[in-house]
């Protein structure tokens, strides 16, 4: 009895004021014919110091969320709905010049290929002192010196402040746009399939490294893969995205012992375990929905196991009424009909 | 169909790297590797990137010509053949399934095209038969109803349906070797069981041999029998999946091992985080080409190269300290007595 009354208080010093939020969020795609919506409604919360996972596979619009919550979306998408706050503010509507201010220096950014955005005919820390002295006003040493303290905190050589691009790996060059997006000591870093394209050593490597600095850092992180398995160790929190909507939210280590979408529930069991016996399994049926024509109801019913006309005045909500994020235990919310009604 | 073993000895392949003016240095890009492909058994070869897997693959479908080894083959030594008329006649017993599903089929052509022409080209049917053939081989990879995808462009496709026409397209010829590399790392993780699954059957039902190169270590557990590891340019390891994944010998299997994310254990192993090193694949010296990442290393390590092997029945590994051979022993007590 007791242990249940002071849930709402412990619940309130766990979840401090977000540093990002986003609210309702929207964000269509202009085509020919009708305007595509990547994102629909999505609330997302990111808190002080925490890794927050998102997770879905390609097209789900994971990628999109992080360009609009860094407003970094070219036409033709655009925010069509909902709002994106830091610290309590609305970012969406503001300048150019605000927004510039905004980046690298309270949330910044490193993409699946950044690696390739470094400019090929300039030093590493000729690079680190443009960016910096974009946002600063600092000399140029005080910049280069910072470049080779922030390369060696990744694990990185000081001297190779001077190297050209081409004179580092994959996995450096990667570990050299982290170290960029640390410099300005931002309060988040939205990471999107940073490791994605590297080797397995080399991302556990690189991801060993980014959870030691976060630790001592003290920032955020949201972290954005289609490798749930990668994000049950790495995050706090998760959060799955299917056909543009989230579907389950819960911390990282709930999500793997009781998923309780069925999507999310079909993602677990899509990676083969490196342990224990070898069984014969089944993955997700069929492929994730056109956004253009996304099917009524749940998004997921076409491909749900769960889903069959047998339960007829479920089956009829399944088909026809989008379910929306409800709480099934604290901080676990999950938008099913199945999971609502009861079922397991 | 038939099912004949492909084997290969002593397969070499080197690069040149660097240009004509200046001091050319050569990428041991595979070096000396054997191994048997048997009918009805998945060999998964594993490695990261540079390790020269997708090297030897090539090597297999003859795209490249090694530079020195034998690849034996009903009888003959493929690696050999240069007449054009040889190297398509082992081409249509051994084919391959590439990485990029979207790369490796003809935007402007049916799915219909590609499983049709090498029927036609090969003359594997009557051409009165090939429409139905066309029908079989679809239902084979699982696609259905046949007839409606057989008339369907590859855009109008999923990543995951994709692969399933390359892999019928590399069934049409019969062929008893079927080499895929990276089959499933493009697509999205719900449908990649549904390929690995297909490759399961086909070994079964039809008792192909199939080389399975990937960087993804639970794939590999989950379809193959046995298991190669490469690291630069050579097998480090080899022996049955379950074993060599169970309890690995060698110490890169084992770096490999605790870096994939697994979310069923309960501490996560701290690896040590090396600083940049070239490839040790470049005009490699005498010694392990490992030893400079390796945490068991010991002096005879960085002097003497470690040959493959037997450590345990059926299990080899290259590796001074975990697989020594009795020259490295001897060495060894040198070591310890001085």
């Amino acid at each position: 009895m007791i242990a249940t009354a002071l849930v709402p208080e412990e619940r309130v010093q766990r979840e401090p004021e977000p540093l990002l939020e986003a609210r309702g969020l929207t964000v269509e795609y202009a085509t020919r014919e009708q305007p595509v919506r990547a994102v629909d409604g999505v609330d997302l919360a990111i808190r002080p110091g925490e890794v927050l996972g998102l997770a879905g596979e390609s097209g789900c619009g994971k990628s999109t969320v992080a360009n609009a919550l860094m407003q970094v979306l070219r036409p033709p998408a655009r925010v069509s709905g909902g709002s994106i706050l830091f610290r309590g503010e609305d970012l969406t509507g503001r300048s150019r010049e605000e927004l510039r201010r905004f980046r690298w220096r309270n949330v910044s950014m490193v993409f699946q290929s950044a690696m390739n955005a470094l400019n090929p005919v300039m030093r590493v820390g000729d690079q680190f002192v443009d960016m910096m002295r974009a946002h600063e006003r600092v000399s140029k040493q005080h910049a280069l010196r910072r470049a080779a303290e922030l390369l060696d905190v990744v694990g990185i050589d000081k001297r190779r402040v001077r190297a050209y691009p081409h004179e580092l790996s994959g996995g450096m060059r990667q570990r050299v746009i982290i170290a960029m997006a640390l410099a300005l000591n931002p309060e988040l870093v939205i990471m999107d399939e940073p490791t994605t394209a590297l080797d397995v050593v080399v991302q556990r490597e690189i991801l060993q490294q980014v959870r030691e600095l976060q630790r001592d850092l003290g920032f955020a992180v949201l972290f954005i893969t289609h490798d749930l398995c990668l994000l049950v160790e790495f995050a706090h929190r998760i959060a799955i995205m299917y056909a543009g909507e989230i579907v389950e939210e819960a911390p990282a280590a709930e999500i793997h012992r009781d998923p309780r979408h069925p999507y999310t529930i079909g993602l677990m069991q899509s990676f083969p375990p490196l342990h224990g016996p070898i069984v014969r399994m089944t993955g997700i049926p069929g492929a994730p929905p056109d956004l253009a024509a996304p099917p009524r109801g749940c998004r997921f019913h076409p491909r749900c196991p769960r889903c069959t006309p047998d339960d007829a005045p479920l089956y009829a909500r399944q088909t026809t009424e989008r379910p929306v994020l409800r709480e099934v235990s604290p901080g676990h919310r999950v938008a099913c009909h199945l999971v609502e009604a009861g079922r397991r | 169909m038939s099912t004949a073993e492909l084997e290969v000895r002593g397969l070499t392949k080197h690069f040149r790297a660097g240009n004509a003016l200046f001091a050319r240095s050569r990428v041991h890009a595979v070096d000396d590797v054997s191994f048997t492909l048997r009918p009805g058994t998945i060999t998964a070869l594993v490695g990261e990137s540079g390790s020269g897997k997708s090297t030897i693959a090539r090597l297999l479908v003859r795209l490249y010509d090694p530079t020195s080894g034998r690849i034996v083959f009903a009888g003959g030594d493929a690696a050999a053949a240069r007449r054009r008329r040889d190297v398509l006649r082992y081409r249509s017993q051994v084919q391959m399934i590439f990485q990029d599903p979207f790369g490796s089929l003809n935007p402007a052509k049916t799915v219909r095209h590609h499983v049709a022409r090498p029927l036609r080209i090969h003359g594997v049917v009557p051409r009165d038969r090939v429409e139905a053939r066309v029908h079989e081989l679809l239902e084979t990879v699982g696609l259905v109803p046949p007839e409606k995808i057989a008339a369907k462009y590859p855009h109008e496709l999923s990543g995951g349906q994709r692969q399933r026409v390359a892999i019928a397209r590399a069934l049409a010829v019969e062929p008893s070797v079927l080499v895929a590399d990276e089959p499933i790392s493009m697509l999205d993780v719900s449908i990649r069981l549904g390929i690995l699954n297909l490759m399961l059957e086909l070994k079964q039902e039809r008792r192909l041999a199939f080389l399975y190169v990937t960087h993804d270590l639970a794939s590999a557990r989950y379809v193959a029998d046995e298991v190669l590891v490469m690291y630069a340019g050579q097998i480090v390891e080899q022996g049955p999946t379950e074993r060599v994944l169970g309890e690995p010998l060698h110490p890169y299997t084992r770096l490999l091992l605790e870096s994939v994310p697994d979310p069923s254990r309960a501490e996560r192993p701290e690896i040590e985080v090396r600083k940049g090193l070239a490839s040790a694949a470049v005009d490699p010296p005498e010694g392990c080409r490992f030893v400079a990442r390796c945490p068991l290393a010991i002096g005879v390590c960085s002097r003497v190269t470690p040959l493959l092997q037997e450590a345990r029945a059926g299990r080899r590994a290259r590796c001074h300290v975990t697989a020594p051979s009795s020259a490295t022993r001897e060495d060894r007590h040198v070591e310890l007595a001085s």
